[in-house]
């Protein structure tokens, strides 16, 4: 009977453990399975198409070179590998410029009437350009479409514009926002790390438990604040700060961001570290006072050294909490998708372009796939991460079995 | 020479000492007994003022320590530890190497002189019989040597800095016979250069390694007098009574 009931016991922990497991490991698959989606497509919205005359000796163009046509930064067709014409743009709209409105009537409907009218406009000019639908392209006689490069991985991390919804080829360049978050998530732990670890020290050492009896309630309150909440503080407060101290024409810049997340990252810093500091047995600080050092000698030389691994952890710990942080960031950064090249400038994470773009992006577009790849991105810096917390770790309770 | 003279210890509303006054003689090994909880260790560390570090507590009276009050205003509590070294009941080195556990004391002092530090190490090291068994191993751990070793590390680490006074509260309780029989003889060496005070549960410990012994019981001092008296022909029944085993 008794048998029997353990059994049954084992059998539930071994269900729930496994649903536990599968239950990440799906998430993690279909996170990566749309994220994976995005490469090997092109770049081009659905349904639409790059099109030039069928005599341009230019077959294939690169999402960049598309781009800067359309921006009018390339004005000759030379400048990617074509014949010494000027390059003629040509999207839906400009029909009206080549044509009368007697002679376009009825093309609403008319699908025939558009598809010749576009193809004479791409006939008559040599160096044109054109954005089309590509419904019309089958019976054009007169015009070649254009093979776009396919993103891949390459131009995915490598591309410096981040721009996905841009017309005719949308940019998915993750370079800027990779960056943002590793500027912005790194300053902020150079910011915490200082603060949260004198704290630490100053709560597990020096603070009599009467003030430690207050400090550490509001500490621990300081992590159930939401982020929104340190979003609003920081807009108010540490924005028009920073904005004034450096004489910025906006406030919202990575260090502001830099700034939130320090504050947001130091409750975790300091309350683990803290445990670290505690941890450091009472025998050898005492052995050390025994000796002779003062106080603040015994915890530079005894006491932080013997916590270091959990001190590293804690610092962890907080890079993690500050790298995946969403609401706070998107609110102060100025989210600006641009490589940046000083602290001061704005900055754009890749949490806050995911919660701020998944609203605006269609399922199953492009837009929505690479925000699936930041996701995925984001999952794996976090583990790598999280790995480096449990090597540590291990390491560090490997240390205390000897 | 060290003295205390009429002190009373409380930690909060607990007295735990009682009006203790005793010369504590030089050169020599006193031995701390009494049953457990009788304070025998709060009054070691009222020589080198390790009871400070507990809040809460309360001293009153004098315990001198080279002719000067050590609960005296102003004095230098580092300094006094400096002079009044300390060895703990179970092995506490630190998580360094067996070099820097000897060297951190005079590297806390101020010493930076590499040469002074490597001779003083070497000598604490000899003096604690420890030194053949490690001097091919100075780098290594000093979790990585047993127990025994530990504690002759540890006293090593206390000679360094060349204290006066050497306090001892139950070294030798978490070790082995042998490694007990070391340090007992090694206490036996020491007591040529120093005062030491040392606590223990153990009778016959008591017997072989001190010249006088005093006898604790509920914080107050019963019986302090040469070994030999205490352990043969003591005054008190009580101390009879617990030398003897006759005794809770
Ligand atoms: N930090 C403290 N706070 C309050 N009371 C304490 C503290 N340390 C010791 N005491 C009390 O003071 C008394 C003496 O303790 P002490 O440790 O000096 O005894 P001891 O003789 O060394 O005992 P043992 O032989 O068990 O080591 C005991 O009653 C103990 O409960
Ligand atoms: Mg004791």
């Amino acid at each position: 009977m008794k048998k029997i009931f353990e059994k049954v016991i084992e059998g539930i922990l071994m269900l729930s453990g496994t649903v536990t497991t599968l239950t990440v490991l799906l998430i993690i698959f279909f996170l990566f399975k749309e994220g994976i989606g995005l490469f090997g497509k092109s770049p081009t919205e659905e349904g639409f198409t790059v099109a030039v005359n069928r005599e341009n000796p230019v077959n294939e163009l690169s999402t960049d070179q598309i781009k800067n046509i359309f921006d009018q930064n390339i004005h000759n067709w030379n400048e990617v590998g074509g014949n010494n014409d000027s390059i003629i743009l040509f999207r839906m709209d400009d029909l009206f410029n080549y044509y009368t409105e007697e002679e376009l009537a009825g093309i609403d409907t008319n699908m025939n009437l558009l598809t010749s009218k576009i193809d004479e406009v791409i006939d008559k000019n040599k160096g044109i350009i054109a954005f089309i639908s590509s419904k019309e392209i089958p019976q054009n006689p007169n015009s070649k479409l254009i093979h776009i490069k396919a993103i891949g991985l390459g131009s995915f991390f490598g591309g410096k514009e981040w721009f996905p919804t841009a017309q005719p080829v949308a940019q998915f360049g993750v370079y800027p926002l990779l960056m943002g978050t590793l500027w912005v998530s790194l300053l902020a732990i150079l910011i915490a790390l200082p603060f949260g670890l004198a704290t630490a020290v100053y709560m597990a050492e020096i603070a009599s438990p009467g003030v430690r009896s207050v400090l550490k309630p509001v500490i621990e309150l300081l992590a159930g604040i939401p982020s929104v909440v340190y979003g609003f503080f920081g807009l108010i407060v540490v924005v028009p700060l920073v904005q004034q101290i450096f004489a910025l024409p906006v406030g919202e810049t990575g260090l502001t961001g830099s700034i939130i997340l320090a504050i947001m990252a130091l409750p975790t810093i300091i309350t683990v570290a803290e445990d670290a500091i505690r941890g450091t047995p009472r025998s050898v600080k005492e052995a050390s006072l025994a000796l002779g050092a003062s106080q603040w000698q015994t915890i530079y030389r005894i006491t932080i050294p013997y916590a270091s691994s959990g001190i590293t952890a804690a610092v962890i710990l907080g890079i993690g909490r500050a790298i995946g942080e969403t609401m706070a960031v998107l609110m102060v950064t100025g989210n600006a998708a641009v490589v940046p090249h000083s602290i001061l400038e704005p900055m754009r994470t890749i949490p806050a372009t995911i919660a701020a773009e998944l609203g605006e992006a269609a399922k199953g577009s492009l837009h929505y796939d690479a925000l699936f790849a930041l996701g995925c991105i984001l999952f794996i810096i976090t583990m790598i991460v999280n790995l480096t917390v449990q090597m540590i770790s291990g390491k560090r309770t490997r240390n205390k079995l000897r | 020479m060290i003295e205390a003279k009429n002190l009373n210890l409380f930690y909060g509303t607990f007295q735990a000492l009682n009006d203790i006054s005793m010369k504590v003689p030089e050169k020599s090994v006193t031995a701390l007994i009494g049953p457990s909880g009788c304070g025998k260790s709060t009054f070691l560390r009222t020589f080198n003022r390790m009871n400070d570090l507990i809040p809460g507590v309360k001293i009153e009276g004098e315990v001198i320590v080279d002719d000067m009050n050590v609960y005296e205003k102003g004095v230098d509590v580092d300094n006094l530890r400096k002079r009044v070294g300390m060895v703990f009941q179970k092995p506490n080195p630190f998580a360094k190497s067996i070099f820097e556990n000897v060297a951190y004391g005079l590297r806390v002092n101020g010493v930076n002189d590499e040469k002074l530090i490597k001779q003083t190490v070497e000598e604490s090291l000899k003096q604690a019989a420890l030194w053949d068994e490690v001097k091919d191993n100075l780098k290594k751990s000093a979790y990585a040597i047993s127990g025994g070793q530990q504690q002759r590390l540890c006293i090593a680490r206390a000679l360094a800095v060349e204290p006066t006074v050497l306090l001892m509260d139950e070294p030798a309780s978490a070790l082995d016979p042998i490694s007990t029989s070391k340090i007992e003889e090694l206490i036996h060496e020491l007591k040529k250069k120093y005062t030491i005070l040392i606590v223990t549960h153990n009778m016959q410990q008591a017997a072989r390694v001190s010249d006088h012994t005093a006898f604790f019981y509920m914080g107050s001092l019963v019986e302090f007098d040469e070994t030999k008296t205490i352990f043969t022909h003591p005054v008190k029944q009580q101390t009879q009574n617990y030398v003897t085993g006759r005794f809770g």
